[in-house]
């Protein structure tokens, strides 16, 4: 309204005075829906976007099959490393027997679960474009794609963790937990995983917003996340303060190493209980790096036209 | 034939240009990417520092194998291991280009995708098999020498005719994708450990249906002056050529009969 300034300023009514305890208005200045319903549909939109993450991954049938006999073979060879380098009474690690092979299946189902891989989603939208689309929506991208990685996490669980586990179950003498704690401790430890794996990945795309071309820093990710979680083997092979490095230090136990010890019970249950703790520290750590990386990465964004 | 050498040439040198385009990046990549074939190395030596000895072999035996099998992998990967992204041209219609132009498909596959970035793995592997024979101490007579060297290079041969085999699968099984990785890095993992870890199945699919046995473990023992645990006899070590030899027959094969399989798209 170009005449507003000369227009003379009426005096403040004070019964439509602002009530100082109501939510302030929005960006655009219409008012804002009170906040038990905007949490409402936060988790509503949060609940829908996982759900379209789990129904997206559980189109890829053929896929899952395929990927799951790798699973399965891979688990079988290191079944049987594993058994070989706890022969003759042995306990590496401070494993068992039935504990090493109780990782490895449990583990090769928890690697598309967590899933280290190289994810370059969000990167491949920031060089194309097709970023500006995820900015403009009401939900930010963060939340957005991390609801969708659930999703797929949670597809997951179905389809690639449950087989390699019957495999184990069916053919191994593996070690069954015998806390009842240890099933929900598990659980739990397996979502956090997978928000400390995701926060990671997202950290590696947002890269992109400068670089552009992420193979990089993705093979980077990866090499990490393959040596330094215990995906490959478990990291208690690892010279002592190795380990103490990397369970201060870094994210990575968090995503494999933790969640599998719970399962095997490598330690009693309040130690347990600790270490996933210390995923819930990682992830508020990696969340927050990645809101204030993507608050500078969006600063710099230029669309390319077209 | 000098005018088929010109055009890969180009093919080739175009995909060099294009990846070396985002510096870092490459750099990053090329860096971090030669560390990968160190994992299997650091794995061997951290499972030694819980163990003596694994199937009655001691670390030196085990390097030995796990870093001529890695040469071997390696250059096969870096030759011909980018013919897995045929899924991707036999899901986007791609593949139709690929056939109408008067060169090989299988040869433009293998030039247009070529990964200049994994030549840091392939020598790291190869630095590797060298330091550890340098510092395994055997006894060099001249076979052992010649073996020493043919061996990673047969095996190269046998792994790439397994990634050949197993990118074919895409033209009945499109979303095949990790299914070839079992037998390709999986064949990897499996010739890097001594075979009589192994349970049962695994050798019979693995080091003698697929011949990964050939790879690693039977030129290693002889190398090592050591007789087969399992019993095989001292001349299955000279095999891998053969071995290499009947997988790239079979690979061919499977390939020939997949692009008389393929159907476009049609898009």
């Amino acid at each position: 309204m170009p005449f507003a300034a000369a227009c003379p300023k009426s005096a403040p009514d004070p019964h439509s005075a602002p009530d100082p305890s109501a939510d302030p208005p929005d960006r655009r200045g219409r008012p804002r829906p009170p906040a038990r319903r905007r949490a409402a549909d936060a988790a509503a939109g949060f609940v829908a976007l996982t759900g379209a993450g789990f129904r997206r991954y559980a189109t890829y049938r053929q896929a899952m099959v395929a990927g799951l006999f790798t699973n399965i073979v891979f688990g079988a060879m290191l079944a049987s490393i594993m058994l070989g380098v706890a022969a003759d009474g042995r306990t590496p690690g401070g494993y068992s027997r039935e504990q090493l092979v109780a990782f490895v299946w449990v583990g090769q189902g928890l690697l598309n679960v967590v899933y280290t891989w190289g994810w370059r989603e969000l990167a491949d939208r920031v060089r194309s474009g097709d970023v500006t689309a995820d900015l403009l929506r009401p939900v930010d991208p963060l939340t957005s794609y991390a609801a969708a990685d659930l999703g797929r996490a949670g597809q997951a669980v179905l389809g690639r963790w449950i087989a390699p586990v019957v495999v184990g179950v069916a053919f191994y003498d593996i070690y069954v937990p015998h806390r009842p704690s240890t099933y929900v401790l598990f659980v739990v430890s397996v979502v956090l995983a997978t928000l400390v794996s995701f926060g990671g990945r997202y950290l590696v795309n947002l890269s992109a917003f400068w670089l552009l071309d992420v193979r990089g820093p993705v093979a980077l990710w990866m090499l990490a996340g393959a040596l330094l979680s215990g995906s490959f083997l478990p990291m208690r092979f690892l010279p002592e303060w190795v380990q103490w490095l990397l369970w201060c230090g870094t994210p990575f136990p968090s995503i494999f190493q933790i969640p599998l010890d719970v399962a095997v019970e490598r330690t009693d249950g309040a130690l347990s209980a600790t270490t996933v703790l210390l995923q819930l520290v990682w992830v508020i750590v990696l969340f927050l790096a990645c809101r204030a990386v993507q608050r500078r990465a969006v600063r710099r964004l230029v669309v390319q036209g077209g | 034939m000098a005018d088929t050498i010109r055009a890969y040439r180009s093919l080739v040198g175009a995909q060099v240009r294009s990846q070396a385009q985002y510096r870092l990046s490459f750099a990053l990549d090329v860096l971090v990417t030669s560390f990968v074939s160190g994992i299997e190395v650091v794995a061997i030596l951290l499972l030694f520092r819980v163990t003596p000895t694994l199937g009655g072999f001691s670390v030196r035996d085990v390097l030995v194998m796990t870093t001529m099998c890695e040469v071997g992998f390696q250059l096969a990967d870096f030759l011909v291991g980018n013919v897995e992204a045929v899924a991707r041209y036999v899901r986007t219609g791609l593949m139709d280009t690929v056939l109408i132009r008067p060169r090989s498909a299988l040869g433009q596959l293998l030039a247009v995708d070529f990964p200049v970035r994994k030549f840091g793995r392939l020598l790291q592997a190869l630095t590797m098999y060298v330091a550890v024979l340098a510092w395994a101490d055997l006894d060099w007579t001249l076979p052992r020498a010649l073996l020493a060297v043919g061996a990673p290079v047969a095996g190269a041969a046998l792994y790439s005719a397994i990634f050949v085999a197993g990118a074919t699968v895409a033209f009945w099984w499109i979303d095949s994708g990790e299914f070839a990785n079992a037998f390709t890095y999986g064949g990897r993992q499996f010739g890097s450990y001594p075979i009589n870890v192994y349970a049962p199945w695994l050798r019979v699919v693995f080091a003698y249906g697929l011949g990964m046995a050939f790879t690693g473990y039977q030129p290693a023992l002889a190398l090592l002056g050591r007789p087969d645990p399992l019993g095989a006899p001292d001349w299955l070590a000279w095999c891998t050529p053969v071995v290499g030899a009947v997988a790239w027959a079979g690979a061919l094969l499977l390939w020939n009969t997949g692009i008389r399989h393929y159907r476009s798209t049609g898009s």
